[in-house]
C-alpha cells in the first residue's frame, strides 16, 4: 500500500530525514518510535504533503501512485489521513460544516455524488458513537476552546468520517490522560480493517498498549535504525532510547 | 475642477429659484465654507490616504427634484434587501427622496422634507441638531452636502413608539445619461424610549460614473434603541463619501454594522457622540474588497459623558490591488470618567499588491477609564490552510471557508435576520464556487 524508499527531506536547508525505507501493507499497524528530534513528525508531515518541507531524495508510492507529486488534498482523496499532533482551531467555522465540506470534496475526488444534508447527518450520527463525541461539540467552532482530549477525539471522528486507507496518527497520545487515550484508541481500533492501515507516530510506548502494532520501527537521526515486533516497544520503554543511541554509535564505529 | 464651477452655478440657480426658506442660512454659510475649504487633498490630515480630487474633474449631472425618474419595478425588486411585505422602503433616486417609489408601512414612522420639518412641530429638533456633524467633520465635501440640504429628508419616531418593521433605504443612482452626482441628506430623530432599525444600500445603474456624497445624522434620545446597517456593494465606477453621524443625547443603545464589498473609491465617516452617561454603542465593519476598490473607514467616538461603553471592531479582507484605510479615533473628554472604549482593526491581505493603512488613535483627558485599541495585518494562516487541505478540501475552498469564518463574527452583529442573510449571501457570492454548503 505504502512504499517509502530512501526518503530524504528537510526544512530550510537542514536535512532531517536521511534515507527512510518503509513498507506498509493493508491491514497492518506500524508504530514509529524515537526520541525527540529524530524526525518522526517530519515523516508524517512529508507524507501528508506539508509544503514547509522539501523532499530532496527518494520515492514514496501509495497504492501505485507517486505520492510526492500530489497536493495535500489529492493525498486525502487517495486515502491518506493525518491526525494532527496540534489540531488547528478555526473560530467561525463549525466542525460540522468543515467535515461536510471535506467529506463531499473527497467524494467528488473519488467520483462519488455529494451527500445531501440527510445522508450526511445519518453518516455523522453513525460515526459519532465511535469516539464518544457529541452533537454540541460538533456545532461549535472547529476545535475552538476544545480540551486536549476533545481535540484528539475530533481528529479520530474526522478519520471515521473520511474513511482513509492509511491513517497517520502523529503523537495522538500526547497530552492525554488514560481515559482519553482509551477512548481515542477504541475509536481507532474499531476503524481497523483488512483494507486499511495505521501508522502510529509516538514517543511513548503506552499508546501501543491500546493500539497494538504489528511492527515497531525506531527512528533515530533521520533513519530507521531498528525494526521488530511489538515487543521492541517494551524493550525501548524499559531501556530508554539511549540503548538505541549506543547501538547506533557502536555500529558506526565498527 | 470644472465641476466646482458648475456647482456654484447650480447652487445660485437653486437658491434664486426656491427663494429663502428656513434652511437658507445653513445652506448659504455651508456653501461659503465649501468655497473656503475646497475639495480635500492628500494634504488634509483626514484625507491623507484617500484621493478624491480627481473625482471632481468629471462633469456631472446634478439631480433635480422635478426631473422624472426611470426606475423599473424589476430594478426595485433587484435592490430589495428582503422581499417581505411588512417593511418600510424609502427610495432615493440620485439622492432625492422619491415618495411614489417608497412604502411607509409603519404608522410610527414619520417622514417630512427637511424644509417642512424646519417649520413644523419638529422645528426645534431641526434647529438643535441639523448639521451637528460639522463639529467633527470639517471638509469641503461635507460642507457641499449641507449647502444642498434642501432636498433632504427628516425621519422621526416619536417618544415611546416602536417602529417594529425595519426601514430599508435604497439609494439608486442612474448614470445612464452621464456621470451623476448625488447628495442624499437625512436627519433622523429617535425620541425617548423609541426603537427603530435601518438598513441602507446603494445601487448604480448605467455605465457612467456615479459620485454619492451622503450625510445621515441620527439623534438618539434617552432609552432609545437604534440599529443601523449599511451595505455597500456597487460597481467599480460608483464612488461614495458617506457620513453617518450618531448623537446619543440620552442613555441609549446603538448598533451599527457597515459592510463594504464592491465599489470605486468609498469613504465612510462614522461618528458617535456619547453625550449622556451610560450610553452604549457597538459598531462593526467588514470590508471585503478586490480589483482597484479603495475603502476608507474613518471613525470617531467622542466620550463626552461618563460611564459609557463603546465596542468597535473592523475587519478587512483584501484582494488584488485593493486599498484600505482605517482611522479610528477615540476621544475621552475630561468629564467622561469610567469610560469603557474598545477598538480593534484586523486585516487579511490575500494579494501582495493590496495595501492597508491603519491608524488607531486614543486621546484621553480623563484618568479613570478603560480603553484599548489594536490592529493586525496578516495573511490567511498557513497551518489552518494545511489542516483543511489535509482533509481533502481544495485550496480555493479552504481559503473561502477561512474568509467566511473571519467575516462571521462581524456578520453576527447584524441582528436583523433578513439583512444578515442578505449580507451572508453577498459574501458567499463573492467567494464564488468555493463554498459547498
Amino acid at each position: 500500500m505504502l512504499s517509502i524508499k530512501n526518503l530524504e527531506a528537510g526544512i530550510e536547508g537542514k536535512q532531517i530525514l536521511k534515507g527512510i525505507n518503509l513498507e506498509i501493507k493493508p491491514g497492518e499497524v506500524h508504530a514509529i518510535m524515537g526520541p525527540n528530534g529524530s524526525g518522526k513528525s517530519t515523516l508524517s508531515s512529508v507524507l501528508a504533503g506539508r509544503e514547509d518541507f522539501e523532499v530532496t531524495g527518494g520515492e514514496v508510492s501509495f497504492l501505485g501512485k507517486n505520492l510526492l507529486e500530489l497536493s495535500p488534498e489529492e493525498r486525502a482523496g487517495e486515502g491518506i489521513f493525518l491526525a494532527f499532533q496540534y489540531p488547528v482551531e478555526i473560530p467561525g467555522l463549525t466542525t460540522t460544516n468543515f467535515i461536510k465540506t471535506a467529506v463531499n470534496q473527497i467524494r467528488k475526488y473519488r467520483g462519488l455524488e455529494a451527500y445531501d444534508s440527510v445522508q450526511f447527518l445519518k453518516l455523522m450520527r453513525e460515526k459519532m458513537g465511535l469516539v464518544e463525541i457529541n452533537q454540541s461539540l460538533l456545532s461549535r467552532s472547529l476545535n475552538e476552546g476544545f480540551s486536549g482530549g476533545e481535540k484528539k477525539r475530533n481528529e479520530i471522528f474526522q478519520m471515521a468520517m473520511l474513511e482513509p486507507k492509511l491513517a497517520i496518527l502523529d503523537e495522538t497520545d500526547s497530552g492525554l490522560d488514560i481515559d482519553a487515550i482509551r477512548i481515542v484508541s477504541n475509536g481507532v481500533n474499531k476503524l481497523r480493517s483488512s483494507d486499511n492501515a495505521v501508522l502510529l507516530v509516538t514517543h511513548y510506548q503506552r499508546l501501543l498498549d491500546y493500539i497494538v502494532p504489528d511492527y515497531v520501527h525506531v527512528l533515530y537521526d533521520g533513519r530507521i535504525v531498528k525494526s521488530g515486533p511489538k515487543e521492541l516497544a517494551l524493550e525501548l520503554e524499559e531501556k530508554g532510547y539511549d540503548f538505541i543511541k549506543n547501538e547506533v554509535m557502536a555500529s558506526n564505529e565498527a | 475642477m470644472k465641476t466646482i464651477e458648475n456647482l456654484k452655478q447650480h447652487f445660485s440657480h437653486l437658491q434664486s429659484k426656491n427663494g429663502s426658506s428656513a434652511l437658507t442660512q445653513v445652506e448659504t454659510s455651508a456653501f461659503a465654507n465649501f468655497e473656503r475649504l475646497g475639495i480635500p487633498t492628500l494634504r488634509h490630515e483626514e484625507w491623507k490616504y484617500t484621493r478624491i480630487a480627481s473625482l471632481f474633474n468629471n462633469e456631472y449631472i446634478f439631480a433635480q427634484k422635478e426631473q422624472p425618474v426611470n426606475v423599473s419595478k424589476e430594478l426595485l425588486e433587484e435592490v430589495e434587501i428582503s422581499g417581505a411585505r411588512e417593511i418600510n422602503e424609502l427610495v432615493f433616486v440620485n439622492g432625492i427622496f422619491n415618495p411614489s417609489l417608497s412604502v411607509v408601512y409603519s404608522d410610527e414612522l414619520i417622514i417630512h422634507s427637511l424644509e417642512e420639518a424646519a417649520k413644523n412641530e419638529f422645528a426645534k429638533v431641526v434647529d438643535e441638531h441639523l448639521n451637528h456633524s460639522a463639529k467633527y467633520i470639517q471638509d469641503g465635501v461635507h460642507a457641499l452636502n449641507t449647502a444642498f440640504l434642501q432636498n433632504g429628508i427628516f425621519i422621526a419616531v416619536k417618544q415611546n413608539k416602536v417602529v417594529e418593521h425595519p426601514v430599508y433605504i435604497y439609494n439608486i443612482l442612474d448614470s445612464s445619461a452621464g456621470n451623476i452626482f448625488s447628495q442624499p441628506r437625512t436627519l433622523i430623530h429617535v425620541g425617548k424610549n423609541a426603537e427603530i432599525k435601518f438598513a441602507e444600500s446603494f445601487t448604480t445603474i448605467g455605465a457612467n460614473e456615479s459620485l454619492t456624497s451622503r450625510v445621515a445624522e441620527v439623534i438618539v434620545e434617552e432609552n432609545a434603541n437604534v440599529e443601523y446597517y449599511i451595505i455597500q456593494n456597487d460597481n467599480e465606477k460608483a464612488h461614495q463619501i458617506n457620513t453617518t453621524h450618531i448623537r446619543q443625547t440620552g442613555k441609549s443603545v446603538v448598533n451599527t454594522v457597515t459592510l463594504s464589498l464592491n465599489g470605486g473609491i468609498v469613504r465612510n465617516n462614522l461618528n458617535i457622540a456619547m453625550e449622556a452617561p451610560y450610553c452604549e454603542s457597538h459598531f462593526y465593519g467588514l470590508y471585503f474588497v478586490s480589483g482597484n476598490t479603495h475603502i476608507d473607514n474613518h471613525t470617531i467616538v467622542d466620550n463626552v459623558a461618563p460611564n459609557c461603553l463603546s465596542n468597535q471592531l473592523y475587519k478587512g479582507i483584501m484582494e488584488d490591488k485593493s486599498n484600505a484605510v482605517f482611522n479610528g479615533k477615540i476621544y475621552v473628554q475630561r468629564d467622561a470618567q469610567k469610560t469603557n472604549a474598545f477598538q480593534s482593526n484586523k486585516n487579511i491581505l490575500l494579494s501582495a499588491d493590496a495595501v492597508v493603512n491603519t491608524k488607531p488613535q486614543l486621546e484621553i483627558f480623563a484618568d479613570d477609564v478603560k480603553c484599548s485599541h489594536g490592529c493586525t495585518i496578516g495573511q490567511l494562516d498557513s497551518e489552518s490552510m494545511f489542516y483543511m487541505r489535509s482533509r481533502g478540501i481544495d485550496e480555493a475552498s479552504a481559503q473561502a471557508l477561512l474568509i467566511q469564518a473571519f467575516a462571521k463574527d462581524i456578520l453576527e452583529y447584524i441582528k436583523l435576520q433578513p439583512v444578515r442573510e442578505h449580507a451572508e449571501a453577498l459574501i458567499t457570492k463573492r467567494l464564488g464556487a468555493g463554498i459547498h454548503e
